[in-house]
């Protein structure tokens, strides 16, 4: 029970401590007051938010009727949940039928070539939810690659870093909308393989993500080199480490916990980014479905933009809290962070 | 013949009219096996002096031979204790005392290197505390896994930077006394800085006063001729500690190495802007985040 306590504590499940002290029979009243307290005035916040939206939902008429209230966009909810297991049932079917008429085929013909068919429905919400992770992790990862080692080499080399300054100055703000034309073309240009492998939106909505979540790993990867104890620069002097050797074994771990700030800040403004690159690549993900929803512009699909509102923040927070217990894993100076 | 020389060595810091001399005319001469102490006021100059000897800093002007060779870089034969242990604390006990002997020993078997390595987590007594990580040791423990760090490079030459200076009193004693025996054991050469002249007397053959800076040079050593092993009880009723005690302090307290009447400080303020870890700070701003009050320079009077 107690390593369970930590373990929640870690995660930063800290509203669940309560409960499980309190089946403990730890200082119930306690608890129970830090039970009111944690979950039940963050409860309270939220049946005000779904009033004052009914409210609002209620009185506002928009040009296809009212705005959908928070019924309405559960039972939206609903429906994409149904309409994605209609559709995995199916795709199922379709394979079974598909099986069958193979095997009466090669009974009739031994000799022939079947050829198979691929289900040709089309992606379910739940499907769009995993290409969008999918983009992001992809876009992520490239970022993460790039941001990480040129980081090290910014805090490492003041040379360096003032060569990369200008740069990192002047990207730095520039909003997803206006890399993706670029990121288009480029892809258009140069990826042209025989068999893709990728889709040309997702490889472009990726690097998008990647170009605009760079920023932020970068900037903290150096600044945690750059700001590393003298002390153990001084012992990797005195040891006669190499190059390569002091990276990997002084200057890495020492900058990590900031390293991983920096990827945790990425994560987040990759996952903010990625909506609107897919809206524009028209990459099959989250961004897409919402600008679909928009063009078929009834009461129903503006349920389902909220609905897909509240996905995203969902997947968003959960992301982050991924991010942060990597991010304590990391920290070697017991500093807790948030 | 002289393992270690320092010849009219001198150091500053800063440029022209701003130029601040640290040391000047050092001249010291130890030979193997010897155990130095140098004994000073705080700020006089002696991690300087120490950084010098280390090879982590260049005087100015001088030269600083080991066994007849210049001291251009540092080196592991030159192993340096620092004050603050500087222990990196993503490793265990035994991984940072790897860490120097796979380093030095790198032509060895990898057997060998750990026995080496346990061998002297053994020496400092930090046997059972092997895999624990420097912060949950207390400060005497990770002096003793710095002391035990600097001993398996197997140097030529002991630095010991005010090793004992951040802990307790009782914590202190016992790390002389297991200093002391250290030394009797490994008959290493050892340069001890230190502000307490007792542990001085304590530990070493021969004891330097540095006079205060700025310009701090070395004030007459005094040989400690009292047989070893020393015991501190017995030490403080010894005619012999009391003198060299007094010749010491009466150096340090008169004219020759007292601080000047007035002298240039360097003041730094207490740090008062918070430093946010997830606020992307400007790669503008310079390298590390700077501290209000950083360069703040001022003339005291001193009594």
């Amino acid at each position: 029970m107690g390593a369970l306590i930590k373990t929640c504590e870690n995660v930063g499940l800290n509203w669940a401590v309560p409960f499980l002290r309190l089946a403990r029979r730890e200082n119930p009243n306690e608890q129970i007051r830090q039970i009111l307290l944690n979950i039940g005035v963050p409860i309270l916040a939220i049946l005000i938010f779904l009033g004052g939206w009914s409210w609002v939902a209620a009185n506002v008429k928009v040009s296809f009727g009212s705005l959908p209230g928070p019924v309405a966009v559960w039972v939206q909810a609903k429906t994409l949940w149904a309409g994605h297991l209609a559709e995995r049932t199916k795709e199922a079917e379709f394979y079974k039928r598909q099986a069958v008429r193979k095997k009466e085929f090669l009974a009739q013909n031994p000799d022939g070539t079947w050829e198979e068919r691929k289900f040709a429905g089309s992606p379910t919400y739940i499907d769009q939810i995993f290409t969008s992770l999918k983009t992001v992790f992809t876009g992520f990862l490239i970022a993460a690659l790039i941001a990480v080692p040129l980081g090290i080499l910014c805090g490492l080399s003041k040379a360096f870093n003032l060569a990369m300054n200008p740069f990192i100055q002047v990207f730095k703000p520039v909003s997803p909308l206006a890399w993706l034309p670029i990121v288009m073309i480029m892809v258009t240009a140069l990826y042209k393989p025989k068999e893709p492998m990728f889709e040309k939106s997702f490889i472009t909505s990726a690097f998008t993500v990647a170009l605009c979540s760079l920023w932020p790993a970068l900037i903290n990867t150096s600044l945690g080199v750059a700001s590393i104890d003298n002390d153990y620069l001084n012992i990797a002097r005195v040891l006669k480490l190499g190059w390569w050797k002091k990276v990997r074994k002084i200057v890495i771990p020492s900058a990590l916990p900031l390293i991983f700030t920096g990827l945790r800040l990425s994560l987040g403004v990759g996952w903010m980014v990625l909506i609107a690159a897919e809206m524009l690549a028209q990459n099959p993900g989250l961004g897409k479905f919402v600008w679909d929803m928009f063009q078929n512009g009834s009461s129903e699909t503006l349920a389902q933009i909220m609905v897909a509102v509240f996905t995203i923040g969902f997947i968003g927070f959960a992301l982050d809290r991924l991010m942060m217990v990597l991010q304590r894993a990391v920290s070697f100076d017991g500093a807790t962070v948030r | 013949m002289a393992f270690l020389k320092l010849t009219n060595v001198s150091k500053g810091y800063g440029l022209g009219a701003r130029r601040a001399s640290v040391l000047r005319g050092i001249n010291l001469s130890i030979v193997e096996g010897e155990f130095v102490a140098i004994v000073g006021y705080s700020g006089a100059g002696k991690t300087t002096l120490m950084s010098l000897i280390a090879g982590l800093q260049r005087p100015d002007e001088g030269r600083i031979t080991l066994r007849g060779d210049e001291v251009k870089e540092p080196s592991p034969e030159r192993a340096i204790v620092f004050q603050n242990y500087s222990l990196l604390p993503w490793l265990s006990v035994y991984e940072n005392i790897a860490l120097a002997v796979d380093e030095v020993f790198a032509d060895w078997p990898a057997s060998k290197r750990r026995e080496h390595a346990e061998k002297y987590i053994a020496m400092v007594n930090l046997t059972p505390a092997r895999d624990k990580k420097p912060r949950e040791l207390s400060g005497g423990m990770r002096q003793r896994v710095s002391v035990a760090r600097a001993l398996a490079m197997d140097p030529k030459i002991l630095l010991l930077d005010e090793p004992l200076s951040a802990l307790d009193a009782i914590t202190r004693a016992s790390l002389q006394d297991e200093i002391g025996r250290i030394w009797s054991e490994a008959r290493k050469t050892v340069v001890l800085i230190t502000n307490d002249v007792d542990e001085g007397i304590l530990l070493a053959d021969r004891i330097i006063p540095l006079s205060a800076g700025p310009g701090a040079t070395l004030g007459p050593e005094v040989r400690v001729e009292i047989e070893r092993p020393r015991d501190r009880t017995a030490l403080n009723h010894d005619p012999r500690f009391k003198k060299i005690r007094s010749e010491i302090i009466g150096y340090l307290l008169g004219p020759g190495g007292k601080p000047k009447v007035s002298s240039t400080r360097h003041l730094v303020l207490p740090d008062i802007e918070p430093e946010h870890l997830n606020r992307p700070p400007s790669l503008f701003a310079g390298h590390r985040p700077r501290r209000k009050g950083e360069e703040r320079h001022e003339t005291v009077e001193l009594p």
